[in-house]
């Protein structure tokens, strides 16, 4: 403790909540950011995808019988999409199951590696999330046209339904069928940032030494769930584009 | 003044996330209540229950997401 500015006692925060999401420039002293700027996120997006290289590759690099840790974590998470994949979408899902694990693997990656304090979360921001969630959206639309033709319009005309009631449903299909980026990807983002501005408002509380100790106390079990949190958002995305996935496939309601 | 009406207009939107805990709270006692009386059928379901909680958080996250907006946006 420096300066005792800090715990003067008519509080209120130090710090703005929303700023450790601000996107800077790593190097030099331009706050301007073009393309090609190492930022932050891209630094922090960068260390998600060497993470699951490591996690991923390292540990089946020994292929032993009996797996070590890192081999039976990364078996445990292969295993573990692989189920999913195979439960959701059916034997012919499993053609996409790299671009599933791959989604899965950077989602939880960013998320655990946004827990660091003072790390950046790429997965709290929209800009990143809207592009994961459209990218599956554009190759669902694609594999759906692709596989069934225009078979693949009977997902919005629900056979099962009265004939008078199918235009009405078609309308509700259709338009639900659109919202899905924008409630796959505000879903993984909004958990996520939510939780980690939740944390820096405690963080904020801890300036003011009445309160400090439930402050630290709150900071803590918040801290638990976000670990929760990250993993099954990241589970959510997944499974949810395993669910959009086999649509596409299957059709036929 | 508008600055302050944003502000209440955040408070309110903020309801919503409560609201929305209702709903995923009651995913979950269903879940919870339809799992006791066949247990053996739970474990086959629990993506099913994650995929329900995820749509009733999803609407609750809307309204975070109008209350930020008003804080920060308008």
């Amino acid at each position: 403790m420096a300066t005792e500015t800090h715990g003067v006692e008519t509080g209120g925060l130090e710090f703005h909540p929303m700023d450790q999401f601000i996107v800077s420039p790593l190097f030099g002293d331009d706050a301007s950011v073009a393309w090609y700027t190492i930022t932050n996120a891209t630094f922090w997006m960068a260390l998600a995808v060497l993470a699951t290289f490591a996690m991923l590759v390292l540990g089946s690099a020994r292929r032993s019988v009996v797996p070590g840790r890192m081999q039976s974590v990364a078996e445990l998470a292969y295993g573990f999409i692989h189920k999913m994949v195979e439960d959701i979408c059916g034997k012919e899902g499993l053609k996409f199951f790299p671009y599933i694990m791959t989604l899965f693997m950077f989602i939880v990656m960013a998320n655990f590696l946004g827990l660091i304090p003072t790390a950046f979360t790429p997965t709290a921001h929209f800009s990143v999330t809207v592009v994961l969630a459209l990218a599956v959206f554009i190759t669902v639309t694609v594999v759906g046209f692709v596989k069934n033709g225009a078979a693949f319009l009977s997902l919005f005309w629900v056979s099962s339904a009265p004939l008078a009631l199918r235009p009405v449903l078609a309308i509700i299909e259709l338009i639900s069928y659109f919202v899905r980026p924008v409630s796959h990807s505000i879903r993984l983002a909004g958990n996520v940032m939510a939780g980690h501005a939740v944390i820096k408002v405690f963080a904020g509380f801890a300036a003011i030494a009445v309160i400090s100790p439930v402050s630290v106390v709150a900071i803590t079990a918040m801290y638990g769930l976000e670990v929760l949190v990250a993993f099954i958002q990241a589970y959510v995305f997944t499974i949810l584009t395993c669910v959009y996935l086999k649509d596409a496939l299957h059709p036929a309601h | 003044m508008e600055g302050q009406l944003a502000h209440i207009g955040a408070g309110i939107a903020g309801l919503g996330t409560g609201i929305a805990a209702l709903g995923v709270g009651n995913v979950a006692a269903n879940f919870l209540s339809g799992a006791l009386r066949n247990p053996s059928a739970a474990a086959s379901q629990t993506a099913t229950l994650f995929i329900g909680i995820a749509f009733a958080e999803a609407l609750g996250i809307f309204s975070f997401l109008v209350a930020l907006l008003l804080m920060f946006a308008v």
